[in-house]
């Protein structure tokens, strides 16, 4: 029964680890995405290739996020942190939805980027990226060690300032811009689009670190 | 066996059952409650070990209730056991704090007010300091186990999986463990009043294993806790969790074990011979309150926390429960078996005839000199024990000790070593040593048992005492036990 329960714990603890793997790979994966559609444009191979590989993560993270739900709860592991863990991963999933979801638009809807905003959009992709692989480490280390997330939680909110300053910088940029109205809430959107995924990161930072006090034995 | 013995036992096994239902949660409450461990598990488990505590290690605490009052028929026993249950119940009932091991004292305490018997103060205070030292104590280990474990978990910095997979292994270790502790420490409430009238008899396996009358006894009352655990304990499992504080499951291991080592700590006589054998203080083996180590254990934490969300009135109610619970169950009981004596005319007590005779005076003369006031008293005889106490108390400057004693040393208990019975000490725990000695006794008759004793030891060395202390204690013990196995094939009736 002993070996059964910590075969059954290695298995979990493998899963847990592969869908945080996911999510980091979901926002580099992402962040690729962006220079390809910056550089290159919605139809180069590169751009569609990387939407390829993040509906397939994106699938992928449901499949496992689900398996460990459901494993939790019908053999009522970790009675007094289930509902955090699950939360956890349900809102690290949206992260990954999110991505996703940002390709699309920018895959159907092409916004025609100047060239000369192309570098800030690539920032915040760039900031907005690092706030979830930092986040990706916190909660990792949550698993683990509850008391030592502080470090890396720092930084996601460090990162999400960061963007959002760039964004800030980016709207002004648009709105002084000649062009027509349309066309510069189209580019707000994307912007905006993008810097709420470090929102969600910074969202998601705040939970854990109740979380963690939570885990206090 | 005679079959109304078995009603008056039902006193004691249903004793036995409110023990389990309630106790059993303080062991694997929080386990089951919170979902860490299965209720059927923990159901066996429990059952398993609490027999197990119980057969092995419960002679130790039901030792001191017997030296408190020695209840010497089965009906006296089974209305002390009634009444100590009834008063569990209905102090339940009414949401008092209340502890099986509290009612029990109370209701020996009302068997020797209402028969005249004396309670031994020496051991009162005994059993009443250790209730005051139970809970304490649970709240040390609690702390110290608590800050421990906090240390260990930090530095092992294991998964959050990996952690619930060991708490849930630990959680039924410690809760075997507090089993065992609760069945060792907890058994003499439930069984420890029957001792003095055991209905059963030993028996032995010669060279394979022997079982001793008052294992029987103790086996009985071990189901008995088991069908409280099987039959009743989960409701209250699945509540006891929300009622203390909230906790962790790695918390909730830290109380079980803290309330085990507590319990273990009064009824191991291991523990207690292999501390005397080290020099070190021992400590006394006494029934104490499963609950109490638990809220003990509960503040310890607490208190390491910095003293938030402890409810301080819980510490004051269980601090009047040691007055209200022995007092209620001491009226109870001596209410019930005036009823039991005088409308159900049962036997409640067996009175003995007591005679000062020349050699009981040389045996107490032995030791110290005598009253002029107890000198005067040689040759007398006296059918019941109340008149000798009545002597007794017209002699001035009489020590209670001496007075004790001389109601032991002139009971007159007579032993005839018959022939035709000796075939009987076969099945007894003796060894073939013991047993020539008693047969090189055969036809002789003893008028005291201390007599018997006396023969036997001057017979053979086996018979014979180890010097008295701590460390020889346990074996003087078996060593009064089997004197007690020969009396009781040749007492006469």
């Amino acid at each position: 029964m002993a070996l059964q329960l910590f075969g059954r714990t290695k298995k979990l603890e493998r899963q847990v680890d592969e869908f945080l793997d996911i999510v980091a790979d979901s926002g580099l994966t992402f962040e690729q995405a962006i220079s390809a559609y910056l550089s290159e444009g919605h139809e180069s191979q590169r751009f569609t290739a990387k939407i390829d590989q993040i509906v397939q993560l994106e699938t992928r993270a449901d499949h496992i996020g689900n398996a460990v739900e459901l494993e939790m709860y019908s053999e009522t592991l970790i009675p007094d942190a289930r509902g955090d863990v699950l939360k956890l991963l349900e809102s690290l999933d949206a992260i990954v939805n999110a991505f996703k979801g940002i390709l699309f638009y920018f895959l159907t809807e092409t916004p025609a980027i100047p060239e000369d905003l192309k570098g800030s959009y690539k920032d915040l992709s760039e900031l907005t990226t690092r706030s979830v692989s930092d986040l990706v480490i916190a909660v990792r280390v949550f698993f683990r060690d509850p008391k030592g997330i502080k470090d890396h939680l720092h930084k996601v909110r460090y990162h999400e300032k960061e963007a959002d300053q760039v964004v800030t910088e980016l709207r002004q940029a648009i709105f002084k811009r000649d062009i027509h109205l349309a066309e510069k809430i189209h580019l707000r959107f994307f912007a905006e689009r993008i810097v709420w995924v470090s929102d969600m990161a910074e969202d998601v930072a705040d939970n854990l670190a109740i979380y963690a006090v939570k885990r206090n034995i | 066996m005679d079959p109304t013995i078995l009603v008056f036992l039902l006193g004691g096994l249903f004793l036995g059952w409110s023990l389990g239902a309630n106790d059993a949660a303080n062991v694997f409450g929080t386990a089951v409650g919170t979902g860490m461990v299965r209720f059927a598990i923990a159901a066996v488990v429990c059952s398993l070990f609490v027999i197990l505590g119980a057969v092995v290690s419960g002679a130790g605490a039901a030792h001191t209730l017997g030296k408190l009052g020695a209840i010497n028929t089965v009906a006296g026993a089974g209305m002390a056991a009634f009444s100590a249950a009834l008063t569990v119940y209905w102090m339940t009932r009414l949401r008092l704090p209340v502890s099986t091991s509290q009612a029990i004292v109370g209701a020996i305490i009302g068997w020797n007010f209402f028969t005249g018997s004396p309670t031994d103060l020496n051991s009162l205070i005994k059993i009443v300091a250790t209730w005051v030292a139970c809970p304490l104590l649970a709240a040390f280990f609690g702390a110290a186990i608590y800050k421990g474990t906090v240390y260990v978990v930090n530095w092992a910095r294991l998964h959050l999986f990996r952690l619930d997979a060991y708490t849930r292994v630990a959680l039924i270790l410690a809760g075997a463990f507090g089993s065992y502790s609760l069945g060792a420490n907890n058994i003499a409430n439930v069984m420890g009043v029957f001792v003095a009238s055991n209905p059963f008899t030993s028996f032995a396996a010669e060279g394979f294993f022997s079982f001793s009358a008052t294992q029987q006894l103790f086996l009985l009352g071990g189901v008995a806790i088991a069908v409280g655990v099987f039959t009743y304990s989960k409701r209250v499992m699945m509540t006891v969790g929300s009622d203390l504080m909230p906790l962790s499951p790695v918390g909730a291991w830290v109380v079980v074990v803290a309330h085990s080592i507590v319990l273990f700590l009064f009824a191991s006589q291991g523990l207690e011979h292999w501390l005397a054998s080290s020099g070190l203080p021992t400590i006394p083996l006494v029934p104490v309150s499963s609950s109490q180590a638990v809220v003990g254990a509960l503040v310890g934490i607490g208190l390491l926390r910095g003293g938030r969300g402890i409810r301080w009135r819980v510490l004051g109610n269980i601090a009047s429960g040691w007055m209200t619970t022995p007092v209620i169950a001491c009226l109870v009981c001596f209410v019930a078996l005036f009823f039991l004596q005088n409308v159900f005319n049962q036997q409640v007590y067996r009175d003995s005839p007591y005679a000062l005779s020349e050699p009981v005076m040389a045996h107490l003369a032995q030791d110290e000199n005598l009253p002029a006031g107890v000198i005067a008293l040689q040759g007398q005889s006296f059918p019941r024990l109340a008149e000798l106490r009545e002597a007794l108390a017209e002699i001035e400057e009489l020590e209670l000790e001496l007075h004790n004693e001389i109601i032991e040393i002139a009971k007159v208990d007579n032993v005839t070593i018959a022939v035709e019975r000796l075939h009987e000490l076969r099945d007894t725990t003796l060894s073939g040593e013991m047993i020539s000695a008693v047969h090189g006794l055969a036809g002789q008759r003893f008028t005291h048992r201390w007599q018997l004793d006396n023969a036997l030891a001057e017979a053979n060395p086996v018979w014979r005492n180890l010097p008295d202390s701590t460390v020889n204690k346990l074996y003087n013990k078996k060593l009064a036990e089997q004197r007690g196995e020969v009396f009781q094939i040749f007492a006469e009736p």
